[in-house]
């Protein structure tokens, strides 16, 4: 399997404008002006290749860049999100630490299709070392004229600007980034108006992921088909899938989209730790709904894990090997989404805190009858009835953690402790937040 | 014009109109916190999910823009049980405090609950701790942990105060309302954050424990804080003189009017109105010597009036007064007796003003006072002080105003002791009213009925809320009472009807009928918040 991004994933190594253009990089930046005189010819092309967007939708890019309106009389901007922050996912990481310079091309690549003169790249606060490089490379891309007011000696000015988050899972949701990079507090917004409309600063707004970004490159180089063909159907091309948890060897896999899970695991990853038996995989980010064992022979693109109610998300394969207590494991994902939740809409603020409050009593040993079914209670109003996917997303592993598991939850709270390693969690004091690290901050 | 249907109600509206405004218009109730018709749109409380036809996900009313041919169902069970959780949602943390909060009895969360709740709570799992009564200003108080965060009161300071004051801090459910650091909540329209917050986490510390809500009685009124004439409601309390050392007024609010003053007032007005119950004159009386003797109206109208015939009488008008009272002083004193010497005489017209509501002149009847033909002059005052320091006029009729004060501050040198007698026609205790010859006690503008005209024009009526205090009379009875006893036979049997002959006598009140005018505003809690069938819900509850 030939290997595009993740060829450049060096461990220990970040190339250098001039060893990236050594190896055919910015080929495709330098010649999109000529190939493309007119930018719709290009946002065709890339309709064709069935990119779709990687930082966990999954909507077409190609179609997203042409619902933005040209005749505003105000400017478009290029938003790149490179926010990770969905757990299990480390993909960006690769590509900003060991290869800037590829996102840097892409984001020339769609600033001329979008007629955008300025990108913003929105990096999550705890990549400091990938800023690091982000940024040396910028500087390298302006002193050698690849970004600034002419770049490649083109009447095409494009300016990029680095800007870091400073640490909230909601500011990589694309309205609370937008809202965190106007300088205002991380809520998502309002949709209608989207931002391909109203975005940043009220202008007509591109938000692509850094892995999207990245690939494009590739799909002018070497044609939309062939990058289309990569792919299953629909679904074009190659992605980045992190894989972590039990496997023998957790990492970036790059592999083509509608690869199957059975295959991530077993051949790329290695198989499970320890020669343990496989339990339960969360294929697409931590917000996806969690598969057991017998349900890893699937395609993981958008649409085959759709059809199976749960989604491609970010890519990010977490495994778990049969010693893992999914009541725990459940309790520690809506401890995450209780302390990320921005807490604009009551059904996410309170039902979050909530129902992770609950899971901790269960996993202390101290459940009760009654516990279970109103997890799932709460979970039925939560899902659906707020302004961003957060909610949705905390709603879908706790649904289907139970659903897939309920066995397991049932017993721990018959037996206040769990059925597969025995114990129960210490019992936290009255009021005692520590866990929620940012109380006070 | 997009037709739209909800709960099987057809209506027509503008393009661009949000759904939960198009179910007001047909009578069918979305409920909401967060929003607000004089605010932008937040979306974040999601009690105004609706059901729409081909839309998958339930949609809040409030954002949703009506389209034609759309088909919205607001009671369906999806949409009522939905609706039922978001509200166990909101109360997951909320401290139930409802015995020591003074927002019980107006509390959206009572009233919800009772109307869309109804469930038994599940909640078991402590709930979390957040800062309780913080004076966050100099008249609002914040409990952090009733807050429902439906961020009304930021969006109010930075819409409509244009002041941000207010943020959320934190995240998730340890997100509270707080002033951002080195400031306080302390903007000329502070207390509507109060009137705006839809629980208790907004108090107003004027008001806060002064008395059960419930005990409130309130009527119309306007603001006569300044020119502007803001539509309130005065609320009141007579049964339980005990709870508030016999006062009656208890607060204002302000009440819808789109064309004055929207949803809002200014703290000015609100908390502009102790005058109604302290530093009161109660009693007629005349002066014997250095002390006053306390006489009857029987006693004091003759006596008057007798100095008035005697000599040339000059009289001070005051912009606090009615249109119907400046007609009727200026019918009895220029018309009949044929004076000269009328004149305006304008306390604070030249104070604080912005372009939201409040004005510079703080009468709220200067306009009107103008159209019957009275204008502030610096120079026909220093005219007449001229003429009292000559000993030319006998008599000063005074409406509320201490004299001292105002000639003072015009640089006018008046000897009042010049005179031979003066009478004093007020409400409230003043330089003026310990020196005059007679005093008469007047009623406020909550203890009559009249009209102002504002500074754009606009002529609005107010109410009679209480009963004059003591044996205080309304101006324009005094007159009437002054006129008949001065053989000019006045017999009005309301303000109402001097009104009348004032729309008939002048061109800028023609066509205006005193009847017609109470339905000026209409009532801002009412317009601000969904009905609620109180009386159906009581019936289940007994």
């Amino acid at each position: 399997m030939e290997k595009l991004i993740s060829k450049y994933f060096v461990p220990g190594k970040t190339f250098s404008l001039a060893e990236f253009e050594q190896d055919g990089g910015y080929q495709a930046a330098r010649a999109v002006f000529d190939k493309f005189p007119d930018p719709k010819a290009l946002v065709e092309e890339v309709k064709k290749s069935n990119l779709r967007g990687l930082g966990g939708a999954g909507f077409p890019a190609g179609m997203k860049w042409s619902l933005v309106p040209q005749n505003t009389g105000k400017p478009v901007y290029l938003v790149v999100n490179a926010d990770e922050g969905e757990p299990g996912t480390f993909k960006d990481k690769y590509i900003l630490r060991h290869v800037p310079h590829l996102l840097l091309e892409g984001i020339i690549i769609a600033a001329y299709a979008n007629n955008v003169h300025k990108a913003y790249i929105y990096i999550r606060g705890e990549y400091t070392h990938p800023y690091d490089m982000l940024q040396k490379a910028v500087k390298e891309a302006y002193d050698k004229g690849y970004l600034g007011k002419q770049i490649f000696g083109r009447e095409f000015a494009l300016d990029v600007v680095v800007h870091r988050g400073a640490g909230a899972y909601i500011c990589g949701e694309e309205t609370g980034l937008l809202e965190s990079l106007e300088g205002k507090k991380g809520f998502p917004r309002l949709k209608p108006p989207f931002p391909a409309v109203v975005g940043l600063f009220g202008c007509p707004t591109v938000i692509n992921n850094v892995e999207t970004l990245s690939y494009l490159p590739y799909i002018l180089n070497r044609g939309a088909e062939w990058f289309a063909k990569l792919g299953s159907e629909k679904n074009g091309g190659l992605r980045l899938f992190s894989v972590s948890g039990h496997v023998q060897k957790p990492g970036v896999y790059e592999l083509p989209l509608g690869v199957s899970l059975r295959e991530i695991i077993y051949t790329h990853a290695g198989g499970i730790r320890g020669d343990r038996k496989l339990k339960a995989v969360v294929p697409g980010g931590l917000s996806a709904a969690i598969f057991r064992a017998d349900e890893i022979d699937v395609g993981m693109d958008f649409d085959q894990l759709r059809a199976k109610n749960t989604m491609a998300g970010s890519a990010g394969v977490i495994v778990m090997d049969e010693t893992t207590c999914i009541v725990k494991a459940l309790y520690v994902t809506m401890r995450f989404y209780g302390h990320e939740s921005c807490g604009q809409c009551s059904p996410c603020r309170e039902g979050t805190g909530w129902v992770s409050k609950i899971l901790r009593r269960v996993a202390e040993g101290r459940g009760r009858t009654g516990d279970v079914n109103n997890l799932l209670d709460i979970c039925s109003f939560m899902g659906g009835t707020t302004i961003c996917a957060l909610a949705d997303g905390a709603a879908m592993p706790l649904r289907s953690y139970i659903e897939k598991f309920r066995e397991e939850f049932e017993y721990y709270v018959k037996h206040g402790k769990s059925m597969v390693d025995g114990t129960a969690l210490e019992t936290q004091t009255l009021h005692d937040t520590s866990h929620m690290s940012h109380v006070g901050s | 014009m997009p037709k739209v249907t909800i709960d099987g109600k057809e209506i027509e509206v503008a393009p661009g109109t949000r759904v939960i405004e198009a179910a007001k218009r047909v009578s069918v109730d979305a409920p909401y916190y967060c929003y607000h018709p004089g605010l932008s749109i937040a979306g974040n409380c999601r009690m105004c999910l609706v059901e729409v036809e081909k839309m998958p996900k339930l949609q809040i009313a409030c954002h949703l823009q009506a389209t034609d041919g759309m088909v919205v169902r607001t009671n369906t069970e999806r949409v009522l049980k939905t609706r039922q959780h978001i509200l166990e949602f909101l109360l997951v943390n909320h401290p139930l405090d409802c015995p020591v909060c003074d927002q019980a009895g107006e509390c959206w969360l009572q009233d919800y609950y009772m109307k869309h709740g109804l469930y038994d709570s599940r909640v078991g799992e402590d709930k979390i701790k957040k800062p309780k009564a913080v004076p966050i200003g100099p008249t609002v108080m914040l409990d952090a942990e009733r807050c429902i965060l439906c961020s009304r009161c930021i969006r109010f300071c930075d819409e409509v105060s244009k002041t941000s004051e207010l943020g959320i801090i934190n995240r998730g459910d340890h997100g509270e309302i707080a002033v951002f650091p080195g400031k306080e909540l302390n903007n000329p329209y502070s207390g509507n954050v109060v009137d705006i917050c839809p629980v208790g986490a907004l108090t107003d510390r004027d008001f806060r424990f002064k008395m059960r809500v419930w005990y409130l009685k309130e009527e119309d009124s306007l603001c006569n804080g300044c020119s502007r004439g803001c539509n309130i409601q005065v609320h009141y309390n007579l049964d339980r003189p005990h709870h508030t050392g016999g006062e009656r007024v208890m607060r204002l609010k302000p009440r819808f009017n789109e064309n004055v003053n929207k949803w809002w007032m200014c703290d000015e007005g609100r908390y502009g109105y102790k005058f109604h119950d302290q530093n009161r004159i109660l009693q007629p009386v005349s002066r014997e010597g250095k002390k006053f003797q306390e006489k009857t109206w029987e006693a004091l109208i003759p006596e008057v009036a007798r100095r008035i015939s005697e000599g040339r009488t000059a009289v001070l008008i005051s912009p606090q007064l009615s249109n119907e009272e400046i007609f009727l002083i200026r019918k009895v004193f220029a018309e009949k007796l044929g004076s000269q010497d009328l004149f305006l005489l304008s306390p604070n017209a030249d104070g604080f003003q912005d372009d939201i509501l409040i004005r510079a002149d703080k009468n709220p009847n200067t306009r009107g006072a103008a159209e019957l033909g009275f204008k502030t002059s610096p120079e026909a005052l220093q005219n007449l002080a001229e003429q009292i320091n000559r000993g030319e006029i006998k008599g000063l009729v005074v409406f509320g105003q201490d004299v001292y004060a105002r000639f003072e501050k015009l640089g006018i040198k008046a000897e009042l002791n010049r005179l031979a007698w003066s009478v004093f026609i007020g409400s409230n205790h003043n330089l003026m009213s310990e020196s005059a010859t007679y005093v008469l006690p007047s009623a406020t503008y909550a203890e009559k009925e009249g009209t102002f005209t504002n500074f754009e024009g606009r002529v609005q009526k107010f109410n009679k809320v209480l009963e004059p205090l003591g044996q205080a009379r309304s101006e324009w009875e005094i007159i009437e009472a002054l006129a008949r006893e001065l053989g000019h036979g006045l017999s009005y049997a309301a303000a109402g009807e001097i009104f009348h002959e004032l729309a008939l006598a002048e061109s800028f009140f023609h066509g205006m009928d005193y009847e017609k005018m109470t339905q000026g505003g209409s009532d801002i809690r009412s317009m601000a918040m969904p009905t609620i069938p109180a009386l159906e819900q009581q019936d289940n509850l007994l």
